[in-house]
């Protein structure tokens, strides 16, 4: 009995630090990008256009950029992800080949290393399209990138809509678009919100594929056919060419309080939208 | 007084894949009565009434031969516009299920679909749908808390109020309470003898005590089949087959 009981409290103690270690890694991690980049915040930082390759200034222009690019992705990529998973859960059957071609080149895609579609984009769209380094060729980019994760957290988010309701809807005359629209939609909404917060977490963090194909300018993007640098790319130069590793920091902080300020946007939205339902 | 048929249904058979589920049925269903269908689990009896809405054609593989007449028109053509088949043919399923939203919502949800935009008259709905399901007092004063919040008996009345709310001519019930209180059953049942002035009414049960209470008809299903069908009163007193008695009797189920 003694020696089971022995095991038991050290398995028990093995995964217990199993979860302080992540806690330790992500409080060491945010502390040192804090206590590093600390000196450089403040507002001027945020505010500021850079000057001299970013050794001096701020990095508004790589906030804006950063928004414009993620917002430009998430504009074709969820209408698509979610439209594709409405497909699949409501509309094409389960024998359908077509289905599941289209299950299985998400999934295909899902898997591929963001760096290849970067080098697509840079190939196919600055330069045989012509769109140069841009926010659209960046944002196209971006939105092939994310649209795996939003159809599959889309489709789960819409299996687990209750089948009665579908019923419900129906018999009572609705058509399937309006049972979808109306009823299975609004319901699967907060699932289909956690990809896109998956996504949004995924473009900011985006170097590789965006130098590829947005470019690294650190002008002011005005249109989408503008070539842009995100805070990530940004962040990448400063440390890899030497400019400033604490302005690197810097940055670096801000990416992780934008991204702490887009989660607990989402979240807090989600929560009045499920309390408005239940 | 001559009797009304309000739906008929002839020589129908139901298939999901190779499996036969229905066989031949053929029942004449009066207008403004209660006709309770009876039998044990997978008879059928579900399956029939889901054919009376076309609501079986949701599962893949479903086939049907012969034909449902409503008010002596086929319902199984391909020019039959399911939705104005369904607005007519209301159903209210065996759980509960009120869509997350508000009371009033839920019952706004049919009107709206078919095209009612006018406030006004979707407020009138509203009251006139929940009075008619004996809900309106208990929920008057907060339309808009979420359904959910209501207790099952109420939530089985708010989905009828729903399906009135459409203005239907038929109301399919499948177990309507099969997940109530003894108490929210009887009110359920007080609502059907109520609702039958104005509806037809079909309710599958496999309560056997409810369906002599409620109903005008009963049909008993058993493998697929109708085998006995006449009024409720005269089934269970007097019934002619051997089957049913023994199923009224109890001795299987």
């Amino acid at each position: 009995m003694g020696a089971a009981k022995m095991k038991d409290k050290l398995i028990y103690a093995l995964f217990w630090l199993s979860g302080l270690i992540i806690v330790a890694i992500l409080l060491s991690i945010v502390g040192y990008v804090l206590i590093k980049g600390f000196s450089v915040i403040s507002l001027d930082f945020l505010l500021q256009s850079p000057r001299k390759a970013g050794a001096e200034g701020g990095i508004f222009t790589t906030v804006i950029g950063t928004l414009y690019l993620t917002l430009l992705a998430l504009l074709m990529a969820v209408p698509i992800g979610t439209g594709a998973a409405i497909y699949l859960q409501e509309y094409a059957s389960d024998q359908s080949r077509f289905a599941r071609m289209v299950n299985l080149t998400a999934e295909t895609l899902a898997g591929i290393p963001s760096i290849i579609f970067g080098l697509f984009g840079f190939v196919f769209l600055v330069i045989l399209l012509n769109l140069g380094w841009s926010i659209l060729s960046g944002g196209i980019t971006l939105a092939i990138m994310i649209l795996p994760t939003i159809t599959r957290t889309a489709q789960e988010a819409i299996l687990t809509v209750p089948v009665e309701y579908r019923e419900n809807s129906l018999a009572l005359g609705a058509s399937k678009w309006q049972t979808t629209q109306k009823v299975i939609l609004p319901f699967a909404l907060p699932g289909i919100i956690t990809g896109v917060i998956l996504s949004i977490g995924r473009a900011i963090g985006e170097t590789a594929a965006l130098i590829l194909t947005a470019g690294s300018s650190l002008g002011m993007p005005l249109s989408v056919f503008d070539p842009t640098r995100t805070m990530s790319v940004h962040l990448y130069l400063l440390a890899m060419e030497g400019i400033s590793l604490e302005r690197a920091f810097g940055t670096a902080f801000l990416v992780i309080v934008l991204i702490v300020i887009i989660n607990f946007l989402a979240n807090l939205s989600m929560r009045r939208f499920s309390q408005a339902m239940h | 007084m001559e009797r009304i048929y309000k739906i008929q249904s002839q020589n129908l058979d139901v298939f999901y894949r190779d499996f036969q589920a229905l066989h031949a049925i053929n029942m004449d269903i009066e207008q403004n009565k209660v006709t309770a269908l009876i039998g044990p689990s997978g008879c059928g009896k579900s399956t029939f009434l889901r054919s009376l809405n076309r609501l079986n054609e949701l599962i893949a593989g479903t086939s049907i031969k012969g034909q449902v007449y409503l008010d002596q028109q086929p319902i199984y053509t391909k020019e039959l516009d399911v939705v104005a088949l369904r607005k007519k043919v209301g159903m209210v399923f065996q759980k509960p299920s009120v869509f997350p939203m508000s009371i009033y919502d839920n019952i706004a949800y049919g009107p709206r679909i078919h095209g009612i935009r006018q406030k006004h008259q979707i407020d009138n709905i509203v009251e006139r749908s929940l009075r008619a399901a004996n809900l309106w007092e208990e929920v008057n004063n907060r339309l808009n808390s979420p359904a959910s919040r209501l207790s099952g008996g109420q939530q089985q009345r708010l989905v009828i109020a729903r399906v009135l709310a459409v203005d239907p001519e038929v109301i399919l019930m499948d177990e309507p309470a099969s997940a109530l209180d003894p108490i929210s059953t009887s009110r359920l049942e007080e609502l059907i003898a109520k609702l039958k002035n104005k509806y037809t009414i079909v309710i599958v049960t496999h309560n056997m005590q409810q369906a002599a209470r409620v109903s005008d008809y009963t049909g008993f299903f058993l493998n697929g089949e109708l085998i006995e069908f006449n009024q409720t009163d005269e089934l269970f007193v007097n019934p002619r087959d051997k089957r049913t008695e023994d199923y009224i009797t109890g001795r299987f189920g």
